[in-house]
């Protein structure tokens, strides 16, 4: 499953993601990393029946913990697939088939937003 | 050698006989039949395209109020219209942007708006006159409401497209789309293979009073579009439709995020088949069509190109960029594009479109010359100071402080003992440096990385650079990045000083 870590200013100095790794053996697969000396917010896979022990263990050292459940909403009616967003998307999501229409593997998405700024119809959205 | 006319075409629709494909489909009939043979079995060659089209418009005519107002100032839903046109008559612009809601909501936007049957708030303002009293007026009206909805497009289906990249390290925000860092991606526009002027490059159907499909409507060329420019394949077309006749499947408003609004248009062209050289053209592939990518990294006028491809590479979804397998988007839809070449091919068939020769033939000859500017573009080397303090690395923060001390001169360009940039320090470093105690080399306090500029760079490009990276200073480097001098904020507010 898919999971957004954010650490706080005051925890940025401390390897925190490292710790809870060695500490709990459960691996992460990092896909997207934004830090930088005041602040970080991670997008992450891990195995979801490990998911409670890494968790618990991240957020004893002060980092905070989301899953990201809810996929990239795409609106059918206003996209006019274009295909805009596939060059974007780190994960390819999207992709055209034989007749080129898009579509849109949405089990992929890791929430990272790049394709709802490439958009140019706004027809995708990232909400709960 | 045969030679068909148009008045023969439109004979054949009439009592059904004509024989209509889409230019995808035209390409394997002449490899099967040959040009000539092709121009024998084929009548009508249906193209198509479906992209973002910046300069498009509405020309609108919105009734007498009572009393009379002759607009001066009007606004659609907070988009401002053009009215210096007679009473109430006025132009409203695609890409024109909402006052209260910006680049999410424009000209375009409107335009979508009214031809789903929508009301748009109308305000307006006038000076009033004798005949024409009132001085403000506040309304809503929809398509129904209007006398003349008529779109009226200066520059439309462009013959091709040059794609698009970014050598620079961010996310540009383009009307090419979001261009990724260090060429991360390509963008490109156009239907390649359906592309409108592509399968009539010598212009021979497309002209001044051509037939054609316009939002879902039948509208006409009227002419060359704005900056058409046939001698390097740069074609442009001015199209005028009915949009109280059109469709919102053909005609939908866009945002491009950091751009603008922009109107995606469907068009489709008809080519009538009159010879084998005609025949000849509408084959046209994938594979032939070659455009350069540029690169929007520097922001000049004329971009960089950083490499040669065939549309049929564009849509294989990934090319060979310096040797670098790189991403690439459509910004046009291949899928509506070939929707509007069927749905033309279909009224064809069915004797609801019939074609026209152009009554003027488009120049083959036009020239899009650049602006003439008459104020110099003020140049990096025009306003840098050429004095500037150097360093090496391994010298002690100490020297460094001293140098700052007896030069008055705040940022100290750390160089290599080549004279290469590796660096940049400032007086704040130092502070820095001595409150934490660390007295090192200057390599270990300063600043590695640094945004630079160079000598010939418009001063407005560097500007933008120190404000989108917040910082005071950028060494001028030339292409050994040797140092050459410095700009500073304060040479930007002198320049602005003199000029005011």
């Amino acid at each position: 499953m898919k999971i957004k870590i954010i650490i706080p200013t005051e925890r940025i100095q401390s390897p925190l993601i490292a710790e809870s790794m060695v500490e709990t053996g459960v691996l992460l697969n990092i896909m997207v990393a934004n830090i930088d000396s005041t602040y970080g917010e991670l997008i992450a896979d891990v195995d979801t029946t490990l998911f409670h022990k890494l968790k618990e263990a991240l957020e004893k050292r002060g980092a905070f913990v989301t899953t990201l459940d809810q996929p990239i909403h795409w609106d059918e009616e206003e996209c006019v697939e274009c295909g805009a967003c596939i060059s974007v998307c780190p994960m390819k999501v999207y992709s055209f088939d034989k007749e080129w229409n898009l579509c849109v593997d949405e089990k992929k998405c890791i929430r990272c937003g790049m394709c709802i700024k490439m958009c140019p119809h706004q027809a995708l959205k990232l909400g709960d | 050698m045969l030679e068909k006319s148009v008045q023969e075409i439109n004979n054949k629709i009439k009592d059904g006989s004509v024989n209509v494909v889409t230019a995808e489909e035209m390409v394997g009939i002449v490899e099967d039949l040959g040009a000539e043979g092709a121009a024998k079995e084929v009548d009508v060659v249906t193209t198509g395209t479906f992209g973002a089209m910046c300069s498009s418009g509405l020309i609108l005519n919105l009734g007498h109020s009572e009393p009379p107002i002759k607009i001066q100032k009007l606004w659609l839903n907070d988009v401002e219209a053009y009215s210096g046109l007679a009473a109430v008559d006025a132009y409203l612009g695609a890409a024109q942007l909402s006052e209260t809601r910006g680049i999410e909501y424009g000209g375009a936007h409107v335009i979508e708006e009214l031809l789903r049957g929508k009301e748009v708030k109308v305000h307006a303002t006038s000076y009033g006159t004798d005949c024409y009293p009132r001085k403000v007026l506040e309304t809503a009206l929809s398509l129904e409401d209007l006398n003349e909805a008529i779109l009226l497009n200066p520059r439309n289906a462009y013959q091709k497209y040059a794609a698009a990249s970014n050598s620079s390290k961010r996310i540009l925000h383009t009307y090419m789309g979001e261009l990724l860092p260090k060429f991360g991606n390509v963008t490109y526009s156009g239907a390649g293979v359906l592309s409108p002027l592509s399968n009539d490059p010598d212009y021979t159907a497309t002209g001044l009073g051509t037939r054609i499909f316009m939002g879902g409507a039948q509208g006409y060329v009227i002419g060359n579009g704005t900056q058409h420019s046939p001698t390097n394949g740069f074609g442009t077309l001015m199209l005028k439709g009915n949009l109280k006749e059109m469709s919102a499947d053909y005609l939908r408003a866009a945002s491009f995020t950091g751009y603008g609004a922009t109107l995606y248009m469907g068009i489709g062209i008809p080519i009538p088949v009159l010879n084998a050289k005609i025949a000849k053209e509408c084959a046209i592939t994938d594979q032939d069509l070659i455009t350069e990518i540029q690169d929007y990294g520097a922001g000049n006028r004329d971009k960089p190109v950083v490499g040669k491809v065939s549309y049929a590479e564009l849509r294989s979804g990934t090319i060979d960029l310096n040797g670098k397998e790189t991403p690439t988007s459509s910004m046009s839809s291949f899928k509506n594009a070939r929707k509007i070449a069927n749905e033309l091919k279909k009224w064809i068939h069915h004797g609801n479109f019939f074609l026209s020769s152009p009554v003027e033939r488009l120049s083959k000859t036009n020239v899009v010359k650049p602006m003439r500017q008459i104020q110099k573009i003020p140049l990096v080397k025009d306003i840098m100071s050429d004095f500037f303090v150097t360093i090496e690395g391994k010298h002690t923060v100490r020297e460094a402080a001293k140098k700052i001390w007896e030069n008055s001169f705040n940022h100290l360009t750390v160089v290599s003992e080549k004279g290469e940039l590796i660096g940049i320090v400032t007086a704040w470093d130092i502070s820095k440096a001595v409150a934490e105690n660390s007295f090192d080399s200057v390599e270990s306090i300063m600043t590695k990385k640094v945004f630079t500029c160079t000598p010939n760079e418009p001063v407005d490009l560097a500007a933008r650079r120190l404000d989108i990276k917040g910082v005071s200073a950028m060494p001028v480097i030339d292409s050994e990045r040797q140092v050459v001098g410095i700009i500073t904020s304060d040479d930007i507010s002198k320049l602005f000083a003199r000029r005011y």
